[in-house]
């Protein structure tokens, strides 16, 4: 049986606006990120003074053009959120505080977007 | 007083610097590395699939003096990050906490991100010019 009211019982759990979905989500990439960047950089050392086709075989592989494109998606998001951080923490001037934001963002994004279709591309063989 | 007059933190000026503190420094300049580093990796995958020349020119620039530079740069960043995020993995259970287990785990964290690192850089033989 409930006896607390809702606001008793969500007083002094926070601003409840969306601190914890942004701490949760860096974690959840974090974790994420510990297996994929250690196959990103085993990797990337076997890759090292390979030619072209070596690099070509490598990305037109389904596992690694799939585990690439998460390993670019989730640090693309880490990245974002980390930044957000830091500009909320240094940036002062709210405006420049937001466009900044809002421009790592649209980066973000764009570059997520770009290794994806690259991948995509090769994939489909366009 | 104004606003953009307020002290910032960390507070360089007041307190002496300490291994934990730098290596705190560290993981956010890592960080805006990676972030800024992945335009790299963007470019290196999107110049392979695009044509011969232009992942010879994306090479030709990894292999030159600043290439390698960042290269090695961007190498220590991933590494660093990467351990001093899972000690903040395991800070996040609790665990570690104790100053004294700072101040050890923040040695322990940077040898192991130089010694990945020099490792890596020797196994790949400075990418893109030969070795392993």
């Amino acid at each position: 049986m409930k006896y607390r009211t809702p606001l008793s019982i969500a007083r002094g759990l926070g601003s409840s606006k969306d601190g914890l979905g942004h701490w949760w989500m860096q974690r959840l990439t974090s974790i994420a990120l510990v297996p994929l960047v250690l196959w990103f950089v085993v990797s990337i050392i076997a890759l090292a003074g390979q030619d072209r086709g070596h690099v070509l075989t490598w990305l037109h592989s389904p596992f690694h053009g799939v585990v690439l494109s998460i390993f670019l998606i989730t640090s693309l998001y880490h990245a974002n959120l980390g930044l957000q951080a830091i500009f909320e923490d240094y940036i002062q001037a709210r405006w420049l505080q937001l466009s900044s934001r809002i421009a790592a963002g649209f980066a973000a994004v764009f570059l997520g977007f770009a290794g994806v279709f690259a991948l995509l591309r090769l994939a489909f063989g366009g | 007083m104004p606003m953009n007059e307020r002290p910032l933190s960390p507070h360089l000026q007041i307190y002496k610097l300490e291994l934990p503190m730098v290596l705190s420094g560290l993981h956010r300049i890592t960080g805006i590395a990676l972030s800024v580093g992945s335009i790299l990796l963007v470019a290196w995958i999107s110049s392979a699939v695009h044509s011969a020349d232009a992942f010879a020119s994306m090479n030709g620039f990894l292999g030159g003096f600043i290439g390698q530079f960042v290269l090695f740069g961007w190498t220590f960043s991933l590494i660093y990050h990467s351990v001093s995020g899972v000690r903040h993995l395991i800070w996040d259970t609790g665990r570690l906490l104790e100053v004294e287990q700072i101040y050890s785990s923040s040695k322990i964290v940077l040898a192991i991100a130089i010694v990945l690192t020099l490792l890596a850089w020797i196994l790949g033989g400075g990418y893109p010019g030969g070795g392993a």
